[in-house]
């Protein structure tokens, strides 16, 4: 609660004991009465009415301050013009009337500050979500550490990082090893291993081990500020949806201001003309009841409260939105478009497999790895990572490199062939052809085919679940563009279960694939393309909205995409949407409620069948719900 | 040339009328307020002086909504 809150608090509390004391013990002298019940009315509504008078003085006439003081004075005048005419009669339907013009302010102000408070305590909790600043940064100085702020650490200094406090520049650890816990920019809750030589972000947290890092970006560059930047200006564009409401507001209060002005002019007239009794009294309560129903807070700050919740949200589940507008589009996405290499596959090449191998497979990898350890080659380098042990490169003799063809070589003594079917067949050596798709490396051992071995690009764990539960969230097409060859592509989209695939594009063409499906779908169906932001970033900016993935040190993605996925998870496009979807239900929900509601009471109001009682239910009530529904848009853990 | 100021001010509705006022002063090309955030980010037409606008801006709010502040 801020000083504000605080103030707003005791005057409703002070307020609220006044009048329940008078409606208790009835005071019997009724110039005393009035005084009190004007009290207890000015301590609640004071600045009401004098903002509502300063308005009128600045020619803003209609808001909601006038609305509530009018709606008030004049239920107060109704009370004192009663009480007049009938003077002894009505005693107690007077005393009625003022309690109803302090309880409608008194209500009005209790909405007024759960509201206020209800916003300050979900931007709170966003921001908390989301704080991954780092305070300060250690450096060593004359062996003990001093904490400075992490804008003055210079590229390349040393920084130390205590287990428990967040890293707060990106850098490379030059000693120590730790376990990282990422998830406060991923959304990944397994931590993650980092030892000496590892590239680090900022944003991580330290678990177990002190780390020294040598930093590589200056704080305002790094990926914390990054993000940070990005997180602090979303949300600033705005959707479709908010544009409405304000739009809506602006029409709609002066458009009940004068309907009330009618309500509480004509029918008295018609009557009077009519020739029967004009019951000025009832329709000015009437009228009256219509302004305290026609508050437009309830819709003005739930749909924007709504859309703050889910982009918040989603933060928290490791997907950066950078405005409510996008995850309205994302909402209606039916066509997604991929990419293929880093965003449905790893973009590595790694040992996928070894076939038809007639000795054991480790013993031929470590032939392969042995025989191509002076090639430079990606194959060479994955051969080596699969292997997994150093080289000792003096077991290797004779090395002959025959381009286009392979190697031979003589490892521990024997001989080895590693190449591909031309080196087969040039030394004259039987092969099995493999059936699996990418680059095959046969192997010779001392004249006799020993197997060859699979390098393919792996595809990611999660993809083929990721385009499932695409289509689960009701996707209807899903796409994939790849500069790759066709046979790759295609067993690639076989596998994951992709309805149409692309291959052996080059970046434009990717561009005017795109464009050609955007003519294709019908207007309401929007097209998310998802890419790794490396070479698409034309793609990323010409679809309805562009996604980008394992952004975590790629500043171009996060330039580029209107979305972000901070790891390179694809099962997080679904999880996007269904954040969005949930978020963008909650908007429309509250829209249809609030405007039902409202509208529901302004009929009964100006039937007279609704009380003040029921207006003031209809102003804050409406309010508190269409908050705490708005709030629900934060979680997102379970979809 | 785009800025971002803080804002404080109580209510969404306000917050989308100071957003009019500020879009309606002279030498503003675009203004957008963040009521979640607190932020306004105005965008200056060329060659405006953004100290300059920015007080006819926040005179401009004080008149919608008599309970604001920009904090400049």
């Amino acid at each position: 609660m801020n000083k504000k809150q605080r103030k707003m608090l005791i005057r409703i509390i002070i307020s609220a004991l006044l009048v329940a004391a008078l409606m208790l013990f009835p005071v019997s002298n009724s110039y005393l009465e009035f005084a009190l019940y004007m009290a207890a009315y000015l301590i609640i509504g004071y600045d009401i009415l004098l903002k509502a008078w300063k308005g009128i003085l600045n020619k803003q006439v209609f808001d909601e301050n006038f609305l509530m003081a009018v709606a008030t004075v004049g239920a107060l005048a109704i009370a004192i013009y009663e009480r007049l005419s009938f003077a002894e009669a009505a005693a107690g339907h007077g005393e009625g009337g003022y309690t109803e013009a302090v309880a409608v302010m008194l209500f009005y102000q209790i909405g007024e500050w759960f509201q206020s408070y209800a916003v300050g305590k979900s931007r709170r909790n966003i921001s908390e979500l989301m704080d991954i600043r780092p305070d300060y940064a250690n450096i060593e100085k004359d062996g003990e550490l001093e904490k400075v702020d992490p804008d003055e650490v210079e590229i390349g200094s040393v920084i130390v990082v205590k287990p428990g406090e967040k890293i707060p520049i990106d850098g490379v650890i030059v000693e120590g090893n730790s376990t990282l816990n990422t998830s406060a920019l991923t959304g990944e809750s397994l931590p993650r291993d980092a030892g000496t030589g590892d590239e680090v972000i900022s944003g991580c947290i330290n678990m177990t081990g002190l780390l020294r890092i040598r930093t590589t970006k200056e704080f305002g560059e790094s990926t914390v500020s990054k993000i940070l930047d990005l997180v602090e200006n979303s949300s600033s564009k705005k959707s479709r949806s908010e544009n409405f409401i304000s739009k809506f507001a602006r029409y709609y209060t002066p458009a009940v201001c004068y309907s009330a002005l009618a309500l509480a002019l004509l029918p008295p007239i018609v009557r009077l003309i009519m020739g029967i009794s004009p019951e000025w009294g009832d329709w000015i309560y009437r009228a009256l009841t219509f302004l305290v129903i026609s508050c437009p807070c309830a819709l003005v700050i739930s749909i924007p409260l709504s859309f703050f919740a889910g982009i918040g949200g989603a933060s928290n589940a490791g997907v950066l939105v950078k405005g409510s507008n996008y995850l309205e589009t994302l909402s209606q996405t039916k066509y997604v478009v991929f990419d293929k290499t880093g965003t449905m596959t790893q973009g590595v090449f790694e040992v996928a497999g070894v076939h038809h191998n007639s000795i054991e497979e480790d013993k031929l990898l470590e032939y392969a790895a042995l025989a191509e350890s002076y090639s430079s080659h990606p194959i060479s380098k994955s051969l080596q990572k699969a292997y997994g042990k150093a080289i000792d490169k003096s077991r290797v003799s004779d090395v002959e490199e025959i381009s286009g063809n392979g190697v031979t070589a003589k490892v521990d003594g024997v001989s080895v062939a590693a190449g591909n079917t031309k080196l087969m067949k040039r030394i004259g050596v039987e092969y099995a052809d493999c059936h699996s798709v990418g680059t095959v490396v046969h192997m010779a051992v001392d004249g006799v085919y020993a197997g060859h071995i699979l390098i393919s690009d792996i595809i990611k764990p999660h993809a083929k679940e990721a385009i499932k539960e695409l289509k689960r969230a009701g996707v209807s097409k899903t796409v994939m563009l790849t500069g790759d060859a066709k046979n790759v592509g295609e067993q690639v989209a076989k596998e994951l279960g992709i309805g149409e695939v692309y291959t052996e594009l080059l970046p434009a063409d990717k561009v005017s694939l795109v464009e050609r499906l955007l003519e294709q779908k019908n207007g309401k169906e929007k097209l998310a393309f998802v890419g790794d932001g490396i070479n698409d970033a034309p793609v990323l900016s010409r679809a309805d909205i562009g996604i980008a993935m394992g952004a975590l040190g790629s500043d171009a993605a996060i330039e580029a995409a209107d979305i972000i996925l901070m790891d390179d998870d694809p099962l997080k496009i679904a999880k996007a949407i269904k954040i969005s979807r949930k978020c963008l239900r909650i908007v429309y929900e509250n829209i249809v409620f609030a405007i039902g509601i409202k509208l529901i009471c302004l009929v009964l109001g100006a039937l007279g069948i609704a009380n003040m009682w029921l207006a003031i239910f209809a102003d804050v009530g409406v309010m508190v719900i269409a908050v705490l529904n708005a709030i629900r848009a934060l979680f997102v853990k379970k979809l | 040339m785009k800025k971002t100021y803080k804002i404080d001010v109580d209510c969404a509705n306000c917050a989308n009328k100071m957003e009019e006022a500020a879009k309606k002063t002279a030498g503003v090309k675009d203004a957008t307020v963040n009521f979640m955030t607190l932020k306004m980010i105005v965008e200056f037409e060329d060659g405006q002086d953004p100290k300059a606008v920015m007080q006819d801006v926040l005179k401009n709010c004080k008149k919608v909504e008599d309970d604001c502040e920009i904090y400049l």
